[in-house]
């Protein structure tokens, strides 16, 4: 019992679940290069599960569930926290490296361009088009996620007073956070 | 310039670390604080933001557009590790912990209380990008169209994105008062 207990709790409780270092930074570096448009987690999840088969569908969730929860990008939590399981603190950076690093190269060649272009009325004019069409989408992501919580009334009370008071009020996060979060946890508060 | 750089770090640092449920949700925050304190006019903002669209990976990697705007080069790097770096030390050292507390009810409580504050945090988010982008029945309606494309098909996004990005220009060659 003890034996199998501590098998479970070892890394490489999976086939091939012990990547070297190099593979976990290439690896994440292709999906942080190849995820347009967001969903970056459901490309770590065909990675890690379908592809390289180094976690368990259960054992993937079981990270978005904590990346979800703590603050920072799902993606980035993600291979943080998938890095240092199977290689510690070296893994976590690897992963997470390889994970931004296209996208922050990019980005900054483009911002440089951009910054630089004496004529900017078309890149501003397609700016402008991008940034209305990616409202709508980002629109769309959160009523995807939001789905479940526009259903009752607990819920969307709670949706809708976060909204109110940093978007109307115009109060800080942290205020907001300190507000809403003892009213939430009370609401949500384990059954006796 | 060492003041200004300081300041950034810790400005990123502290959002980076108030960013329950994901970036979307400290959008609002973020560009508050960057007019407050740095004078990145909503507009800049707003296209950094676009350009993080259209990039690969996580899109918030834009911050570090921001960071360059405002300090060059090292304004970026600093951006890039005060945004990146506390949350994820948080994230490992909790993912640590994580066996240890287990499946408690409380802890339950906590994760259901967190997901309705996230999602009234991204829509704020959703309102401050729409407050700046659209500003006519043009961006209006490509708003409209790229919402409804990605939650009734499974085109890839940055399809959408930059297919109406194009169509606006068009538009706004034909009709220049709209956009």
């Amino acid at each position: 019992m003890n034996e199998i207990e501590k098998n479970r709790s070892v890394p490489d409780s999976f086939p091939n679940a012990r990547p070297r270092l190099s593979e976990i930074f290439f690896a994440f570096l292709v999906v942080g290069a190849t995820s347009f448009g967001g969903g970056t987690v459901a490309y770590q999840k065909i990675l890690i599960v379908d592809h390289k088969q180094w976690l368990s569908a259960d054992e993937f969730m079981v990270l978005l569930g904590i990346g979800q929860t703590l603050p920072g990008l799902n993606a980035v939590n993600i291979a943080v926290l998938f890095g240092d399981r199977v290689r510690r603190t070296r893994g976590a950076i690897a992963a997470a490296i390889g994970l931004l690093l296209p996208g922050c190269t990019l980005v900054l060649l483009a911002g440089m361009f951009y910054l630089k272009q004496g004529d900017k009325h078309f890149a501003n004019l397609l700016l402008a088009g991008v940034a209305a069409a990616a409202t709508g989408l980002l629109s769309a992501i959160t009523y995807r996620l939001g789905k479940n919580q526009f259903k009752n009334i607990k819920s969307v009370s709670v949706v809708v007073a976060s909204f109110f008071l940093m978007s109307i009020l115009h109060l800080a996060l942290p205020i907001v956070l300190l507000i809403m979060s003892p009213i939430a946890i009370f609401m949500y508060r384990p059954a006796r | 310039m060492i003041l200004v750089i300081f300041h950034l770090a810790l400005t990123f640092a502290v959002i980076s670390l108030l960013a329950v449920g994901g970036g979307t949700a400290v959008l609002t925050e973020m560009q508050a604080v960057l007019l407050d304190q740095f004078n990145i006019s909503p507009e800049t903002f707003l296209q950094a933001y676009s350009l993080g669209q259209l990039a690969p990976g996580p899109n918030m990697t834009m911050v570090v557009v921001l960071g360059m705007q405002i300090a060059g080069g090292i304004g970026a790097l600093v951006v890039g590790i005060s945004f990146f770096l506390p949350s994820s030390v948080l994230c490992v050292w909790t993912g640590r912990c994580w066996n240890r507390i287990g499946e408690t009810p409380w802890r339950r409580a906590a994760q259901d209380a967190l997901e309705p504050i996230s999602i009234g945090f991204m829509c704020s988010g959703v309102y401050a990008v729409a407050k700046s982008a659209i500003g006519g029945p043009i961006s209006a309606s490509l708003a409209l169209a790229a919402c409804l494309i990605v939650i009734s098909s499974r085109v890839n996004p940055v399809y959408v994105v930059l297919g109406l990005g194009g169509l606006g220009v068009a538009l706004h060659q034909v009709y220049p008062a709209l956009l």
